[in-house]
């Protein structure tokens, strides 16, 4: 199943796998950076691509192909694609004015933005040093399809549920607004 | 000689180099020679000779085609975007290149199967890497900061999500009745004549009598995903100049062709394996004592299929005009996506009635 796991025999095999997944580390650092920092939105949109194929990379170390791939479907193929779509129906790319980069509260605005990460990193950190995390069950040898939707409709229905609700009301919130916005016209 | 070569570490590195080397020959010498093909096709469907000077029967076209390509500047115009620019021919490329590593060429040689990685989500994994295609032109149509290349990038994303969601469906479809994501082994299970082929063995086994269907409604959203006429929306040289492509020069326009080349060959070669039996013979099973010959036969039978289907793609660019793009809209969600729901339906319900008798 994984590749890493293949040739245990290859030289230097050891660098190898650090050196990828600080590849992907770094890929996903530099694309959350660029995502949070970018001045243009498509740059920012390009560095969350680039940061979810970095994670992608990540739940590949993590022995679990299946969501890697699923990370890039959804994310690079789905979520970054509507984004930019968005975008291209709203605002033309222009450089803002200087008026218009002008932040009203530099300050305050810096503050509140660090204490939102801190509380954030905090509440993160503190949860994962905190929680007996469960030993990972030990993947099948014999990856199945099966195994996977029996899980998905069994131990993970709450999750899997949820999730369809969820979209179940996006759709039809996006009907809703559609048709609102036909009987305008 | 041959023990050294065979131990683990060395074949292990050696495969890997093959195979990277062997893929990118393949990726480089079939959009060159689809190219041709292409416009040969092109010709003798409109009855002209096509190109003829430069080599015998202009064989030697596509290397003078190559040649110019790269002699040319690439010139990043003022004002865009130009790290965007520059990169998004590369990532058309490179995830068409990625998915290439999944596709079972044929059976084991040697004891080694013809295919890059044996992964066990290798049906994902293309569909995985496919996406970013729509997410690259997109990208290359945005930073060329042209109103065409705007304009035909907007239409490749709406053609694209409309699109992609028939084809998920189908190959979930493919998936119930396959039970597995392992392209060698979806192979595999094709075995023993063309009747045992998906497109076919659904009908007769009773498992989704609308196999063929399915298989139509694949080769239609594949035509739409590669931005193939008569859904190239994203080109329409006739009215968006060359859309998403406008802006782009010399060989990183090439990229975009070799990347579209390679997506059809990619596109192909899944429609081969997941209905057309892959490597399987069409009459019967190829004896497992004719060893590495066999294997090699199958391989020509995978490659005999795939370029069958490359014709048919060539044939309806030639034969098909332009539709228009609420046309192409309409195709997807009103008639692909519920008869590919219905399909789905279908076989759902058809194994849940197997699984109770």
């Amino acid at each position: 199943m994984n590749v890493l796991a293949v040739a245990p025999a290859f030289p230097f095999a050891d660098y190898l796998i650090a050196g990828i997944f600080l590849f992907f580390v770094a890929a996903t650092v530099a694309g959350a950076l660029i995502a949070a920092c970018a001045k243009r939105i498509i740059r920012g949109v390009s560095g969350l691509a680039l940061c979810s194929i970095g994670i992608a990379g990540l739940y590949y170390y993590l022995n679990s192909p299946f969501l890697a791939l699923m990370q890039i479907l959804i994310y690079v193929g789905a979520v970054c694609v509507v984004i930019v779509f968005g975008v291209m129906l709203s605002e033309p790319d222009e450089p803002l004015s200087a008026r218009e980069q002008r932040k009203p509260y530099p300050v305050f605005g810096l503050l509140l933005a660090a204490v939102v990460t801190a509380a954030i990193f905090a509440g993160v950190s503190r949860v994962g040093l905190d929680t007996a995390w469960p030993k990972a069950a030990a993947a099948d040898a014999a990856w199945k399809v099966e195994a996977l939707g029996e899980s998905l409709l069994s131990t993970y229905s709450l999750a899997f549920e949820l999730i369809s609700l969820v979209l179940l009301v996006a759709i039809l919130g996006a009907l809703a607004i559609a048709r609102g916005g036909r009987d305008k016209e | 000689m041959i023990e050294f070569l065979t131990s683990e570490p060395v074949l292990a590195i050696l495969r890997l180099v093959i195979y990277l080397v062997a893929i990118l020959a393949f990726v480089g010498l079939n959009a060159a020679y689809l190219v041709l093909a292409e416009r040969k096709g092109a010709g003798w469907f409109q009855r002209r000779p096509g190109p003829v000077e430069v080599g015998p029967w202009g064989i030697l076209q596509p290397i003078a085609d190559g040649l110019k390509l790269i002699s040319k500047q690439t010139i990043v115009p003022p004002g865009t975007d130009g790290l965007l620019f520059r990169i998004a021919p590369a990532m058309v490329l490179a995830p068409a290149l990625m998915c290439l590593v999944t596709i079972p060429f044929g059976d084991t040689v040697m004891g080694m199967p013809l295919v890059g990685r044996n992964i066990d989500v290798g049906l994902l994994m293309v569909f995985s890497f496919g996406s970013i295609n729509v997410f690259a032109i997109m990208l290359g149509g945005w930073a060329s900061r042209n109103k065409y290349a705007v304009i035909s990038a907007a239409r490749i994303v709406s053609q694209n999500v409309a699109y992609e969601i028939p084809m998920l469906l189908v190959v979930v479809t493919m998936m119930m009745i396959t039970g597995t994501l392992n392209l060698q082994e979806v192979v595999t299970q094709q075995a023993g004549g063309f009747w045992n082929w998906n497109v076919f063995r659904g009908v007769w086994t009773m498992t989704n009598p609308l196999v063929p269907v399915t298989f139509v409604i694949f080769f239609i959203c594949m035509l739409a995903e590669t931005n193939r006429a008569p859904f190239d929306m994203a080109e329409a040289e006739s009215e968006l100049i060359a859309g998403a492509f406008t802006e782009y020069a010399g060989f990183s326009w090439g990229l975009f062709f070799m990347g579209e080349y390679a997506n059809i060959v990619v596109g192909c070669s899944m429609a081969t394996v997941l209905f057309l039996g892959g490597w399987q013979s069409p009459i019967g099973t190829v004896p497992a004592s004719w060893g590495a010959l066999g294997s090699l036969l199958g391989v020509g039978f995978f490659f005999a299929k795939m370029y069958a289907l490359i014709f048919v793609v060539i044939w309806i660019r030639w034969t098909f005009p332009r539709t228009q793009f609420y046309g192409l809209l309409n195709l997807s969600w009103k008639i692909l996506i519920p008869t590919s729901l219905f399909t789905l339906l279908l076989t759902g319900a058809l194994l849940t009635i197997r699984s109770l008798l």
